[in-house]
């Protein structure tokens, strides 16, 4: 399992367009990915549970990872939250 | 209000505006576990065949969206395929036995709840679009049985944004007096549909039509594309009379119905129908067509889960040969792919759907289909005059093909002793400018032509006609689509074979002495349209129709063509 730590560098947060990249991101891997904030967790394929978490920029939410190929899972989240949601 | 006009007549009465209804829950509960897992795998059909339906709009649009659009239509597919509404979809049919309808409502129904009551106004913005996803699968849901299609009262006037073909299908026209959308050309569905039922229409008419709500009074002018909305008194009782003047002439139009359509100089002409179906025969008869010269076989294929098999097409060919009244008939082979899809048929998404995989090209290439439809066809041929037609034929292998496909199936009918007409005629569309150039070489495979002007135009043109930015560009009175058309017409007479026209030029006043003039006798059209042009025959002569196709071919920019053959209609 591999969790880390992520400050939403977009300024308008996790909306509907960052979340549909960041599904079929994952969608890519077999590992499980999941979004956690505070207490809450959620899967990370259901646009639903990822929108209804209301993920604003600035804020600070970590995300897990695990499965068999959860290394190159990570690597790819990584650039995701680092770089390309910057764009998005 | 002004717009398109692209189906004459004027209408006064009340708007009924057209929105998807907020769904009713139906209450109906499961029995046993068979039942629920019906339920389910329904479900799962549903929201497959919505997200080929935003696959399609994607395909189909694609040169046009914005990133922006595109966007919104991937956010709608992940929303369509959102596990956790899988999730509570299932639980609820499972534990609740409610039914998929009964539980999407419910899920659908708390996902919205969430999102509108968040503090960011973006998220609370989001509900419209899982309602949009909601409303999308609830339509292909119901439309298996339970469809609940919005009653009009007398008089009603459509408003729209955009009819489609799902809207007219579940649509009970019988009190709807006119159509207005805010969209639309005088190619898109709504055009099609109000033509062919003559019912007056007015598109693309903009958001300013967004304004108008159920009951609000309007006035529909179809001829000049004009709306009025809560029109003053005066201008009520102007249209009144204009209504009643546009009446009488049409009236007399009909009137018209049992005399032949004989020019003044003896020549006999022949004006048949374009229809869907058996359904759409008394109407053709009543406007006094002879023979149908398009039966298409889409409608047969739309609104169902799968293929119709052999005998149930053969139900629908042979109530069309019964119902024809000994006249011709010419069924046209299946024409999916282009805009027209099925929802269980999934044609991958095309950049190009217009050139792309559709219609014999689909045929040749899944031959069982083909198969399927022509046994049908052979065997329906034995309880009238049936004609084949094969669409989009670009060369001459492709005639080949499909004859030696005919002939297989004449051999499986004749081995099983089924009956069918063994000198059954076949002919092609001409509709893709290689096959007007070689009309010549095409003309030796078959035993008639069929001109369609549609896709004439457009592929002649390089103008996608489902795209209204060069709407102006399409225009069949272009002295190439002109010369194009008296080509084949000229080859035909040459071969002697028949050579007809099925598109909408076939129906438009302006080009019906032109046509006559180039040698054309076979005019097919929706059956509305079939009363003025006999009322143009009758009242000109060969002669004067040689005389215009000459000078026009010797013209050389649509702009002055049409305004000769407006000068010559006078």
């Amino acid at each position: 399992m591999i969790s880390k730590d992520y400050m939403i560098i977009a300024p308008q947060g996790i909306h509907a367009r960052p979340a549909t990249t960041l599904i079929r991101l994952t969608k890519n891997f077999k590992s499980a990915v999941s979004l956690k904030r505070g207490d809450k967790v959620v899967l990370l394929n259901s646009m639903l549970n990822i929108l209804s978490m209301t993920i604003k920029g600035g804020e600070t939410i970590s995300v897990i990872v695990e499965g068999e190929d959860e290394a190159n899972a990570a690597e790819a989240i990584d650039l995701f939250f680092t770089e390309q949601l910057k764009d998005l | 209000m002004k717009g398109i006009g692209v189906s004459p007549g004027i209408s006064i009465g009340k708007a009924f505006v057209l929105k998807k209804p907020e769904a009713a829950l139906t209450g109906v509960l499961l029995n046993n576990e068979i039942e629920i897992l019906l339920e389910i795998e329904r479900f799962d059909l549903a929201v497959s065949h919505a997200v080929a339906e935003i696959e399609s709009i994607k395909a189909n649009a694609q040169l046009s969206l914005q990133d922006e659009e595109l966007a919104v239509l991937e956010t709608q597919i992940e929303l369509l395929t959102d596990p956790q509404i899988k999730a509570d979809v299932t639980q609820k049919i499972e534990n609740g036995k409610n039914n998929a309808h009964d539980a999407l409502v419910e899920v659908i129904g708390n996902f919205v709840r969430l999102f509108e009551s968040m503090d960011d106004q973006y998220m609370r913005a989001r509900s419209a679009d899982i309602k949009d996803i909601g409303r999308r699968i609830l339509n292909l849901l119901d439309k298996s049985g339970k469809v609940t299609a919005p009653e009009f009262d007398p008089d009603t006037i459509v408003i729209a944004e955009d009819i489609s073909p799902s809207d007219t299908i579940a649509m009970d026209i019988k009190h709807v007096v006119g159509f207005a959308t805010q969209t639309g050309s005088r190619t898109s569905h709504t055009t099609i549909i109000a033509k062919s039922k003559g019912i007056p229409a007015v598109v693309g008419c903009g958001e300013e039509l967004g304004t108008v709500v159920n009951n609000d009074i309007i006035i529909l002018d179809g001829i000049n594309g004009i709306v009025y909305i809560n029109p003053a008194q005066e201008i009520i009782d102007d249209h009144t009379i204009k209504r009643e003047a546009y009446l009488r002439q049409s009236a007399k139009l009909k009137a018209l119905k049992d005399i032949s359509a004989i020019t003044s100089d003896g020549e006999k002409i022949t004006l048949s129908a374009n229809i869907s179906g058996a359904d759409d025969l008394d109407d053709a008869f009543y406007n006094g067509c002879v023979g149908v010269g398009l039966l298409r076989t889409e409608l047969l294929f739309m609104d169902r889960d799968s293929f119709p098999t052999e005998d149930e097409q053969f139900e629908f060919y042979k109530n069309v040969a019964l119902g024809s009244k000994n006249n011709t008939v010419i069924v046209r082979t299946i024409d999916i792919g282009g805009d027209k899809h099925l929802p269980y048929f999934n044609l991958p998404a095309e950049l190009n759907p217009f050139l792309g995989y559709r219609a014999i090209r689909i045929c040749l290439d899944r031959k069982d289909l083909f198969m399927t439809q022509l046994k049908a066809i052979l065997r329906a041929s034995v309880f009238g005059d049936l004609k084949i037609m094969f669409p989009m034929i670009s060369n001459v292998q492709e005639i080949r093909s499909a004859k030696s496909i005919v002939a297989q199936a004449k051999a499986e009918l004749l081995n099983n002793h089924i009956a069918f007409n063994a000198d059954i005629k076949l002919g092609i569309m001409i509709e893709i400018p290689s096959a007007a150039i070689t009309a010549d070489i095409l003309a030796k495979e078959v035993d008639f032509f069929s001109i369609g002007t549609n896709d004439l135009c457009q592929y002649t043109l390089a103008v996608d006609r489902m795209n209204e930015k060069i709407s102006h560009l399409y225009d069949p009175f272009n002295p190439g689509v002109l010369r194009l058309i008296q080509k084949v017409i000229e080859q035909g007479h040459k071969h002697n074979i028949g050579v007809g026209m099925c598109g909408e030029m076939a129906s438009d006043p302006l080009a019906t002495l032109l046509l006559l003039g180039m040698g054309l006798t076979d005019f097919s059209m929706s059956a509305a349209a079939i009363p003025a042009i006999k009322n143009i025959i009758i009242s000109n002569s060969i002669k004067k129709a040689r005389d215009i196709y000459k000078n026009v071919m010797e013209m050389d920019s649509s702009e002055k063509i049409i305004a000769y053959l407006q000068e010559a209609a006078q």
